[in-house]
C-alpha cells in the first residue's frame, strides 16, 4: 500500500459526547469519544447501524442535527498558523470561516443533495461565492469547470441538472465540491454505500489521488469493514456509540484486541482465500436507550467474563499504536490477540 | 402507527375541541333543560340585552331569544350538515379512489376525468345558483332547502377531494413490497384489499372523515352567510346570518355573532390540527415534540458557559 | 473450530440432480415513455438457466444488469416477453388464477428489504398463518399454530412462542428475513428466488443468513437463485455463480473457476474492483485504488452499444466485438463465457495480473429526449408503463 506523508496534529477530539433528546429522556449516542487526526491521514471509521458513526461526524463539525446535542468534549482543530481552536462551544457564524475552508464534508446520500431544479455549475457557484464573495460569477463558473475536471467530469456538466447524470457521477462531482477551497479535512459519510462496486473503486481512486496532490486528511465513515482494510491508515471500531478499537489498519486486522473487531473482520466472506465456514454475530445491536451495565458488546462475546457484565470497559492504550477498551487486555488476563485462533496468517487462513 | 396519532398533543387538542362540540350537539336538548332558556323561547324582558343580565349568560338577540341557548341548539344544526356532507364526501371519495387506485387501467382513466370535472367547478358559485332552484321551486316564501340539501350539496362537492387522496394512498399501497409479497404468495386479491391493505387505509380515512365534518361545519356557515338558507333549522352558520342581517354589527351587539363565529373558528383550528397531527404521524420528519427539549438544554448550556466566563474573569481579576 | 467446505473444483454432476427450475432465452423489455414519445428498454435478453435441486446458483452483477428482473420474471411478477420459463418441464409462462396458486406453492420470491416485505399491521401469527392456509399446509388455529412454531425453529427464530406474536416493527432486520424466509417456506417450495436477501441487513448479522440459506439446500434440498451485487458473498454460498452485464449473462461456471479462472473481462473488472482485505493488507500486490482512471459505467439498455455490450469499456475489444454479439463458448465442462477473446485465442489475456481497464468518459447520447442514464433509474422513475398486466391486478409499476 503506498504510504501517505502524515504530519502533525489536524484534529483533537477528546471525550466527545452526543446525545439525543427525546421526550421520553436522552440516549447516548456517542459516548465520550476520544481519537487524534493527523495532517494528510486517512482514517477509518467502521461500524453498524446504531453504532454511532455517522452521529460522531456530523458532530464533528458541528453539524449534528436537532435532536442531537453535543453534550461534553472536546473537539480541538490545530490551525497551520499554530492556533488551536475547540469547534464545540463555536457558534455558526464563528465556524464559517471553518467550514467548507478547512473542514468539508460529504454526507451520506450526497448525490441527492444536489437541488434538483438548478443546473450543476450555478450550484457550485453559490458554494464558490459564499467562501469567496469577491469571486466573480465567470472566475466561479471556470473554476466549477476546474473542480469537475478534477473528478474527471467534462466541463460541459456544468450546464447538466442533477437527474441527467447517474449517481456515480453526481457523487464525484459533489466530492470535488467538497474540495472546493482547498480543505484540510474532508469528512466523507458512506459516500460509496449507494454505487457499484466497479464504480466505487472509481471514485475512491480518484478521491486517492487528489489525497496525494492536495494532501488533505480523511475520515472516512462506513460499515463496509473490507474497504476501510485496503484504504485507511488508521481504523476506528465503533460500537453501541463508543470507540472500542483504534489503531493502524494491518495491526487491527492481524492482531485485533477487541472481540468486536476480530467478529467484524470474520464478518466478511473471502474473495480469493479458502473458504471456510463463517459465523456472524449472534444476537442483535443493543437499545441505546436501554444499555446494559457494563460492557454493551458483551452479550454477544464469546469471550464475556463476569467483570465484563458489571464493570464498563475504559479505551486504553494496549500496545505500541493500538488503543483497545476491553477487559480481556487487562495485564493479568490473556489478551485478545493471543491465541492460534485470532492471529490471521498471511494467507489469510484462520491458523 | 395510529396510537401514536391519538398520543400526537396536536391532534388531542383537535379531537377534544371537536369532542366538545359533538358532546354538546348530543346532549343538547338536556343542557338546555338544565340551563331554562330555548332557543326560541322569546324573553320579552331582556331584548337584546348584553350577556349577564337576567339569566342569559351570553345575552339575548334582538328578538329576545337567548343566544347560548342558540349556540347550544346550533351545534346540533352544523354538526348534523357536516357529519352528513363528510358521510356523502367520503363514501364516494373512498369507493371511487380506492377502486381507481387498485383497479388502474381504463376504469382508473375515466375516474380521474370524472374527478378532475368536479374539481374543477366552482363549488361555492354552483352551490349558490342550485340553491336560488331549489329555494325557488319550493314557490315563494318557502323555507329554502333543508339541511339534508345542504348537506348533500357540500358533499357533492367534497368527494373530489377524498377520492384524489385515497387513490394515491392505495397505489401507495400497491407498489409496496409487502402487497407484491402477500399477492406472490397466491392470496385472493379480493382478501389481499380488505384485509392487507384497507387496514393502513382505515386509520387514514377516518382521520379525513374528521376533517371532513368539520370542513363541512364552515362550509354551512359560508354558504348560510352568503343567502342560502336552510329554513327553520339553526346552526351557527344561521346564527351569524341573522345577526348580520339584523344589524348586530351596527348596533354593536357583539354577543350575538360573536359567540358563534368563535364556536366556527375554534372548529376550524381543531380541524387543523388534526391535519398537523395525521402529517406528523405519517411523515416522521415533521415531528417537533423533541424540539423543545432541545430548545430548552441548548438555553441550559449557554447559561452554562456565561456562568463558567463570569466566574472565569471575577477569579482573573 | 473451522471446517473446509465439501466443494470440488468441478461443478456437480448436473445428470444426478434434477432441473427445477427452468428460463429458455427468456427475455423482458419494458416501455417507457420519455420527454418525446416511448423507447423500449431491454432489460433482459437471453436468458439461459437452469436451477437444480439442493444447489444454490448465483447472479452477480451491478445495478441494472438485470439480475433483479430475472428473478421476478421467474417469481411470475410480471410476465416475459419473450422466451419459456419451465417448472419441472413444463412452460408456465402465461398462467392465472388455479395455474398460478400452484406455482406460487413451488417458487417463492424473497424481497430484499425485510421491512417493506412484511405487513407492518399484521402479527407474525397472521403472516405466517396466511402462507400456511392459502396453500392448505395446516387447519385450524390449533394445526397452525403448531405449524408457526415449526417453521420459527427452523429459521432459527427460538423460543418460537416469543416471536409468534410479535409484529414487524418489533424484530431487528436479521429477524425480519429470517420471518421472511420462514413465509417463503411455510408453502413448501422447491425453489426460492432470493433478490439481494442480504444487502440490506447489518454487516455482522449477513453470515448467519447466508448460513440459514445453505442449511436450506444441504438438509432440505432447496433450490436457490441467490440475486447480489457482492461477488464474495455468492462465493461464500453458492455452487455456481452466473455473471450479468446490461441485461444479458457474460459468463457461467462452478463458484471456485469463475473466481479463479475468469473468463469475461468484465468478471475480471468485478473482481479487481472487489475488496479483499487479503490483497490489500499483504503488500506486494497493486493497491485496488491506484490510477486506475475512469472505469466507466454500465450502458443504456435503451440504446446498449452494437455488438457486445461491454466492448465499450474493455481493453482488449476488437473490430468485432463492435458488430456481432458474442456467441457463448464453452471454455471447460460447465464452464462458458460470451466473449470473442476465445474464438481469436487471446483468452490468456484474461490471465494477466493487471490489467489497465480505465477508459476515456464516453460522451452520453441523449436520443428521442430521453437520456442514457442508468435503466434501474428509469425503470424506478414514476412512468407510465403500458400494455403488461400480470394476473388479476391491473397494471404494475415495476
Amino acid at each position: 500500500m503506498t504510504r501517505r506523508d502524515v504530519g502533525d496534529v489536524l484534529l483533537e477530539v477528546q471525550d466527545l459526547s452526543v446525545d439525543y433528546l427525546t421526550l421520553n429522556g436522552a440516549v447516548s449516542a456517542v459516548s465520550h469519544a476520544s481519537f487524534t487526526l493527523r495532517r494528510g491521514e486517512i482514517l477509518g471509521l467502521a461500524g453498524e447501524s446504531g453504532s454511532g458513526k455517522s452521529t460522531l461526524t456530523t458532530a464533528l463539525l458541528r453539524l449534528q442535527r436537532s435532536p442531537a446535542v453535543t453534550v461534553g468534549g472536546k473537539v480541538l482543530y490545530h490551525g497551520d498558523d499554530g492556533t488551536v481552536t475547540d469547534l464545540v462551544p463555536r457558534t455558526d457564524k464563528e465556524l464559517l470561516h471553518l467550514r467548507w475552508n478547512k473542514l468539508a464534508i460529504v454526507m451520506q446520500s450526497a448525490m441527492d443533495a444536489l437541488n434538483p431544479v438548478k443546473r450543476l455549475g450555478a450550484q457550485f457557484v453559490d458554494v464558490l461565492r459564499q467562501h469567496d464573495p469577491r469571486m466573480s460569477e465567470k472566475a466561479a463558473l471556470e473554476r466549477a469547470g476546474d473542480l469537475l475536471a478534477l473528478s474527471g467530469i467534462p466541463r460541459d456538466r456544468v450546464d447538466s441538472f442533477p437527474h441527467e447524470m447517474s449517481g456515480g457521477m453526481r457523487q464525484r462531482s459533489l466530492i470535488s465540491l467538497a474540495l472546493a477551497c482547498d480543505p484540510d479535512l474532508v469528512v466523507m459519510d458512506e459516500p460509496t454505500t449507494a454505487v457499484d462496486v466497479v464504480m466505487q473503486r472509481t471514485i475512491m481512486s480518484q478521491v486517492l489521488r487528489l489525497q496525494r496532490e492536495l494532501g488533505f486528511a480523511i475520515v472516512f465513515v462506513t460499515h463496509d469493514l473490507s474497504l476501510l482494510l485496503e484504504l485507511s491508515d488508521r481504523l476506528a471500531i465503533m460500537y453501541a456509540g463508543k470507540v472500542v478499537e483504534i489503531g493502524p489498519s494491518t495491526e487491527l486486522y492481524h492482531h485485533p484486541k477487541h472481540p468486536y473487531t476480530k467478529a467484524l473482520r470474520d464478518s466478511f466472506p473471502p474473495l480469493y482465500a479458502p473458504l471456510v465456514e463463517m459465523r456472524g454475530i449472534p444476537g442483535t445491536a443493543p437499545d441505546l436507550m436501554n444499555l446494559p451495565d457494563g460492557c454493551a458488546f458483551a452479550p454477544r462475546c464469546a469471550r464475556a467474563m463476569d467483570l465484563c457484565l458489571t464493570k464498563r470497559p475504559e479505551l486504553v492504550q494496549v500496545s505500541e499504536k493500538v488503543d483497545a477498551a476491553c477487559h480481556l487486555n487487562d495485564p493479568q488476563k490473556e489478551p485478545v490477540g493471543a491465541g492460534p485462533s485470532d492471529a490471521r496468517s498471511e494467507n489469510g487462513h484462520a491458523a | 402507527m395510529f396510537t401514536g396519532f391519538l398520543h400526537n398533543r396536536r391532534v388531542q387538542i383537535g379531537l377534544a375541541a371537536f369532542g366538545l362540540c359533538a358532546g354538546i350537539a348530543i346532549f343538547g336538548d338536556l343542557i338546555l333543560k338544565v340551563y331554562g332558556f330555548g332557543p326560541l323561547d322569546v324573553d320579552y324582558d331582556y331584548v337584546a340585552s348584553a350577556p349577564l343580565r337576567g339569566g342569559h349568560l351570553l345575552g339575548t338577540t334582538i328578538s329576545g331569544q337567548d343566544v347560548l341557548s342558540q349556540l347550544i341548539a346550533g351545534a346540533r344544526g352544523s354538526l348534523a350538515v357536516g357529519t352528513l356532507s363528510a358521510l356523502l364526501a367520503c363514501t364516494i371519495g373512498a369507493l371511487l379512489g380506492v377502486s381507481a387506485g387498485f383497479i388502474g387501467g381504463a376504469y382508473d382513466t375515466v375516474v380521474n376525468a370524472i374527478t378532475n370535472v368536479f374539481m374543477t367547478m366552482p363549488s361555492f358559485a354552483l352551490t349558490l345558483i342550485a340553491a336560488g332552484y331549489i329555494s325557488a321551486a319550493g314557490g315563494p316564501g318557502s323555507a329554502g332547502m333543508g339541511w339534508v340539501m345542504m348537506a348533500f350539496l357540500i358533499g357533492i362537492f367534497e368527494w373530489p377531494g377524498m377520492a384524489r387522496y385515497m387513490r394515491a394512498q392505495t397505489l401507495t399501497l400497491r407498489g409496496r413490497d409487502f402487497s407484491m409479497a402477500t399477492k406472490l404468495l397466491g392470496e385472493k386479491t379480493w382478501r389481499l384489499v380488505l384485509f392487507e391493505i384497507m387496514p393502513h387505509l382505515l386509520g387514514i380515512i377516518s382521520a379525513r372523515f374528521l376533517a371532513a365534518i368539520m370542513a363541512g361545519i364552515l362550509a354551512e356557515a359560508g354558504l348560510n352567510f352568503l343567502g342560502v338558507s336552510t329554513g327553520g333549522v339553526i346552526s351557527w352558520g344561521t346564527m351569524i346570518t341573522n345577526a348580520q342581517n339584523q344589524g348586530a354589527l351596527t348596533l354593536g351587539f357583539w354577543w350575538w355573532f360573536l359567540p358563534p363565529g368563535l364556536a366556527i373558528a375554534v372548529i376550524g383550528t381543531a380541524t387543523a390540527m388534526v391535519n398537523f397531527g395525521l402529517d406528523e404521524v405519517t411523515n416522521p420528519k415533521l415531528r417537533t415534540g423533541n424540539e423543545k427539549v432541545v430548545r430548552a438544554f441548548l438555553r441550559r448550556q449557554r447559561a452554562e458557559a456565561r456562568a463558567e466566563q463570569r466566574t472565569a474573569v471575577t477569579a482573573s481579576n | 473450530m473451522t471446517t473446509t467446505s465439501t466443494r470440488t473444483e468441478q461443478p456437480r454432476q448436473d445428470a444426478e440432480r434434477e432441473v427445477v427450475l427452468e428460463a429458455r432465452d427468456v427475455t423482458k423489455h419494458f416501455t417507457v415513455r420519455g420527454k418525446k414519445g416511448s423507447a423500449v428498454v431491454r432489460a433482459v435478453e437471453g436468458i439461459d438457466l437452469e436451477l437444480h435441486r439442493g444447489e444454490i446458483v448465483a447472479m452477480v452483477g451491478e445495478s441494472g444488469s438485470g439480475k433483479t428482473t430475472v428473478a421476478r420474471l421467474l417469481s411470475l411478477y410480471y410476465p416475459t416477453t419473450g422466451g419459456e420459463i419451465l417448472l419441472e418441464g413444463k412452460p408456465v409462462s402465461h398462467v392465472t388464477g388455479r395455474k398460478a396458486l400452484t406455482y406460487y406453492g413451488q417458487v417463492q420470491l424473497l424481497f430484499q428489504d425485510p421491512f417493506a416485505s412484511l405487513n407492518a399491521l399484521k402479527p407474525i401469527r397472521h403472516i405466517l398463518g396466511r402462507a400456511l392456509k392459502i396453500h392448505g399446509k395446516a387447519r385450524g388455529a390449533k394445526q397452525v399454530e403448531q405449524r408457526i412454531h415449526e417453521l420459527l425453529t427452523r429459521v432459527n427464530l427460538t423460543p418460537p412462542e416469543q416471536y409468534i406474536d410479535k409484529y414487524p416493527h418489533e424484530l431487528s432486520g436479521g429477524q425480519r428475513q429470517r420471518i421472511v424466509i420462514a413465509r417463503a417456506l411455510a408453502v413448501e417450495p422447491r425453489v426460492m428466488l432470493g433478490d439481494e436477501p442480504i444487502s440490506m441487513l447489518d454487516v455482522s448479522i449477513r453470515l448467519d443468513v447466508l448460513n440459514l440459506l445453505k442449511k436450506l439446500r444441504d438438509e432440505e434440498g432447496l433450490a436457490l437463485l441467490y440475486i447480489t451485487h457482492d461477488i464474495a458473498s455468492a462465493r461464500y454460498i453458492a455452487d455456481r455463480i452466473n455473471v450479468m452485464y446490461a441485461g444479458q449473462m457474460v459468463e457461467g461456471g462452478s463458484s471456485e473457476e469463475v473466481i479463479h479462472d475468469p473468463q469475461h473481462p468484465y468478471t475480471r473488472l468485478l473482481l479487481d474492483s472487489s475488496p479483499d482485505p487479503g490483497r490489500g493488507l499483504e503488500g506486494d500486490q497493486q493497491s485496488l485504488f491506484d490510477e486506475v482512471g475512469d472505469l466507466g459505467e454500465p450502458p443504456s439498455l435503451i440504446t446498449p452499444p452494437k455488438g457486445c455490450r461491454f466492448n465499450p469499456r474493455c481493453p482488449f475489444a476488437m473490430d468485432i466485438c463492435n458488430e456481432k454479439e458474442p456467441e457463448k463458448v464453452e471454455v471447460s465442462p460447465g464452464h462458458w463465457a460470451k466473449c470473442w477473446l476465445h474464438q481469436e485465442g487471446r483468452a490468456d489475456l484474461l490471465k494477466q495480473r493487471n490489467i489497465q481497464f480505465g477508459v476515456p468518459i464516453e460522451t452520453a447520447a441523449a436520443e428521442a429526449g430521453i437520456d442514457t442514464v442508468n435503466a434501474e433509474d428509469i425503470l424506478d422513475r414514476t412512468v407510465a408503463l403500458e400494455g403488461e398486466t400480470t394476473a388479476d391486478l391491473g397494471p404494475f409499476q415495476p
